[in-house]
C-alpha cells in the first residue's frame, strides 16, 4: 500500500479499532478459550491438563443435559411453527380492510416490548392449578377439569412454547404483514380477475411470495430458541424436576453453581457448532446480498 | 370458505365500491375475520389484564375469587410494597432498588453502545477501510452466537480489568453484546444515503470526523430512534448479563424481580408479585405504546440484520 493511501485510512483505523478488538478478543478469542478449556478437566478452576473428549462423553452421558437438548428441540420446532402459523394468519386477517387495525396490531405486538422474565412470572401466574385457568373453569362448574401442564414433567415444555409463542406471534404478524403490504396491486387484480377464490389465492400464490418475510421471522424466531434461558428461570426454573431444563440453563448452572467449568464450556461448544452449521449459509447468503447493496 | 360467503351473499347493486382488492361490503367472511381477530385480541390481552386485576386484590379476594373478576376495589398496596418493601433475595427494599440500578446501566449502555455503533456503520459505509469487510462478516455472525459461549472468558477477562460486578462493567458487557445489531443497524443505513453527499463533502474538504458530525450524524434521525428503541428495550429486559456481570449490588430490575418471586419463604403474595411485575414491564410498555410505529420499524430493522 502507498504511504499516501495508507494515511488516508487512518481515521478510518481508528475508528473501527474498538470494534477489531471486540471482534479478536471477544467473538474470536473468547470462543477459542472456551473451546480450549472444554479440552481440560478444569472443575472451579481452569485446569491445563489436556483431556481430549473426555468432557463430551461426560456431556453426552448426562440426562439432565440430553434432557435440555431434547427440549429444545421441541421447543423450537413448535415455537417456531406455531408462532409463524398464528403471525401469519393474523396478517392476513388484518390484511383485509378491517376497522381498527391500529388497536389490533398494537394488542397483538405488546407482549414482545416485554421482557422473558416478564412473560414467565405472568403465565406462571396464570398456568397454576390452584390458582390459574385450573380453577377458573372448575368454578365454572367443570370439578374435575384439569390443566396443570406446568407442574407435570411430560407436559410442562409445552407451557414454555406457550409462553414463547404468546410473546413472538405479534412479532411475527408485524413481519408478515409488512410482507404483504408490499406485494404489488397488479397480482391483487389479475388474481381476481382470473376468479380465484381468495383462500387458494393466500395459499399458492401470496404466501409463496412471501419467502423473505418468512425467512427473517424464522431467523429472529431461531434467535429466541439458542438463547432461550430467561423464559425457563422465571417460569419453571427447569422443573418440575429437570423436565423443563434447556442448553443455556445447563451451562449457567454449571459454570456458577455446579462449579465444572469444562463439562459447562463443553455443552457451549455444542450449541455454537450447532448454531454455526444452522446459520452459516443463511449469514453467507446475507453478506453477499448486502455488501452488493452498499457503497463498500 | 371466501368462495362460498361471496356466493351466498349478493352484492349490494349500486353500492360505492373502492377501487381497491377488496370490496367494503358486511359479509359472512368479514364477520369471521373479526371474529377470530377479536378472540386473538382478547387472548394475547389476557395476560395484562390478570396481572393488573391480580396486583390490585387483597390477599383473601385472590385466594377465594377467579383469575378473570375484578378486585372488589382499586387497592394499590401491593404496589406500595412491592416498590419499597419487598424481599429481593437478602434485602427488604422493594424493587425500587432494582429499578434505579436499571436505570443506571440503561443510560449509559444505550449512548455508548449507539455512539461505538453509528461510527463503525458509518467507518464501513463510507471509508472503504482494508480488512473491513471481515470485519463486518464476523460481526453479521457475532450476532447469533448463543451467549452462554462467552460468559466464562468475559467472567474472567473483566475480573482481570478489575470490573466485575461493576457498573463499567455492565456496561462494556451491553456495548460488546449490543455491537453487532448497533453496526449492521447503521451501516446498512448510511450505504442507502447517496454515495455522492459524502464526494461533494470530501471534495469540500471536510475530514473523517467532520463530514459524521456535520453531515451523517444530522442524517441520521430516523435511523437513531429506532437505534434507542431497540437498546432501551432490549437492555431493560436483559436478565442473564445483568445476573452474570453487574454483581449484586447492581442487579438489574429483572434479576431482583425474579428473585422476589422465585425465592419467597413462606406463602407467596401474589399481589405484591404482580405488581412487582407490572412496574418492571411499565419502561418497555411505555416505550411501545409511546413510540408506535416507529417500536415496529425498529424490530423490522432488527429483522432486516438478522
Amino acid at each position: 500500500m502507498k504511504p499516501r493511501r495508507f494515511l488516508r485510512h487512518i481515521p478510518g483505523f481508528i475508528a473501527l479499532a474498538p470494534a477489531t478488538l471486540v471482534v479478536l478478543v471477544v467473538y474470536i478469542g473468547c470462543v477459542a478459550w472456551s473451546i480450549q478449556i472444554s479440552t481440560t478437566n478444569s472443575r472451579i478452576l481452569p485446569s491445563s491438563q489436556y483431556v481430549g473428549l473426555r468432557q463430551y462423553e461426560i456431556l453426552f452421558a448426562n440426562e439432565r443435559w440430553l434432557t435440555s437438548l431434547q427440549n429444545l428441540v421441541i421447543f423450537g420446532l413448535l415455537f417456531i411453527a406455531i408462532a409463524i402459523a398464528i403471525g401469519f394468519l393474523l396478517a392476513i386477517l388484518i390484511d383485509q380492510k378491517i376497522q381498527g387495525e391500529g388497536l389490533f396490531r398494537t394488542v397483538y405486538l405488546y407482549p414482545f416490548s416485554m421482557s422473558f422474565v416478564v412473560t414467565g412470572l405472568a403465565w406462571q401466574w396464570i398456568l397454576t392449578p390452584a390458582n390459574g385457568i385450573e380453577k377458573v373453569v372448575r368454578d365454572l362448574g367443570f370439578p374435575n377439569f384439569r390443566f396443570d401442564w406446568i407442574v407435570d414433567q411430560q407436559m410442562v415444555i409445552y407451557t414454555i412454547v406457550l409462553a414463547a409463542v404468546w410473546h413472538a406471534a405479534g412479532l411475527v404478524m408485524a413481519i408478515a404483514l409488512a410482507g404483504l403490504r408490499g406485494i404489488d396491486a397488479e397480482i391483487w387484480k389479475a388474481i381476481r380477475i382470473d376468479g380465484i377464490p381468495k383462500w387458494r389465492a393466500y395459499l399458492f400464490i401470496v404466501i409463496p411470495m412471501l419467502k423473505a418475510s418468512l425467512a427473517t421471522a424464522v431467523v429472529l424466531l431461531s434467535i429466541s430458541v439458542v438463547r432461550l434461558y430467561d423464559l425457563v428461570v422465571a417460569m419453571t426454573h427447569g422443573g418440575p424436576g429437570i423436565a423443563s431444563e434447556v442448553p443455556a440453563k445447563f451451562v449457567i448452572d454449571y459454570l456458577f453453581e455446579r462449579q465444572n467449568i469444562g463439562l459447562a464450556t463443553a455443552g457451549t461448544t455444542v450449541m455454537l457448532v450447532t448454531v454455526l452449521a444452522v446459520l452459516t449459509p443463511y449469514v453467507y447468503l446475507q453478506h453477499r446480498r448486502s455488501l452488493k447493496g452498499g457503497h463498500a | 370458505m371466501s368462495a362460498t360467503a361471496s356466493a351466498s351473499v349478493p352484492a349490494r347493486s349500486g353500492a360505492i365500491e373502492p377501487a381497491g382488492r377488496k370490496p367494503g361490503r358486511i359479509s359472512v367472511e368479514m364477520i369471521g375475520v373479526y371474529a377470530v381477530l377479536i378472540l386473538a385480541a382478547l387472548a394475547i390481552a389476557m395476560p395484562l389484564y390478570v396481572m393488573v386485576v391480580t396486583s390490585m386484590k387483597t390477599m383473601p379476594e385472590i385466594r377465594e375469587g377467579a383469575l378473570f373478576a375484578l378486585p372488589s376495589r382499586a387497592n394499590w398496596d401491593a404496589w406500595v410494597k412491592a416498590w419499597t418493601s419487598a424481599c429481593t433475595g437478602l434485602t427488604c427494599e422493594g424493587i425500587r432498588v432494582g429499578f434505579w440500578n436499571s436505570v443506571q446501566i440503561l443510560i449509559p449502555s444505550v449512548i455508548v453502545s449507539i455512539a461505538v455503533g453509528s461510527i463503525n456503520g458509518y467507518a464501513l459505509a463510507f471509508w472503504n477501510v482494508p480488512g473491513s469487510k471481515i470485519l463486518f462478516g464476523i460481526l453479521l455472525l457475532g450476532a447469533f452466537v448463543p451467549y452462554p459461549i462467552f460468559v466464562y472468558p468475559l467472567v474472567r477477562i473483566l475480573s482481570t480489568l478489575g470490573l466485575y460486578g461493576s457498573l463499567p462493567g455492565i456496561v462494556l458487557i451491553h456495548t460488546i453484546f449490543g455491537l453487532p445489531v448497533m453496526t449492521v443497524l447503521f451501516r446498512n443505513f448510511y450505504a442507502s444515503l447517496p454515495i455522492e453527499l459524502f464526494k461533494a463533502a470530501r471534495v469540500d474538504g471536510a475530514g473523517f470526523v467532520r463530514l459524521y458530525l456535520k453531515i451523517m450524524l444530522p442524517m441520521s434521525i430516523p435511523i437513531l430512534v429506532v437505534a434507542v428503541i431497540l437498546q432501551v428495550t432490549g437492555i431493560w429486559n436483559d436478565f442473564l448479563l445483568g445476573l452474570v456481570f453487574a454483581g449484586r449490588e447492581n442487579f438489574p430490575m429483572t434479576v431482583q424481580l425474579n428473585n422476589i418471586v422465585n425465592s419467597t419463604q413462606g406463602e407467596r403474595e401474589y399481589n405484591v408479585e404482580m405488581a412487582a411485575t407490572m412496574l418492571t414491564a411499565l419502561v418497555p410498555l411505555a416505550v411501545y405504546f409511546l413510540s408506535g410505529r416507529w417500536f415496529v420499524r425498529g424490530i423490522a430493522s432488527g429483522a432486516v440484520k438478522g
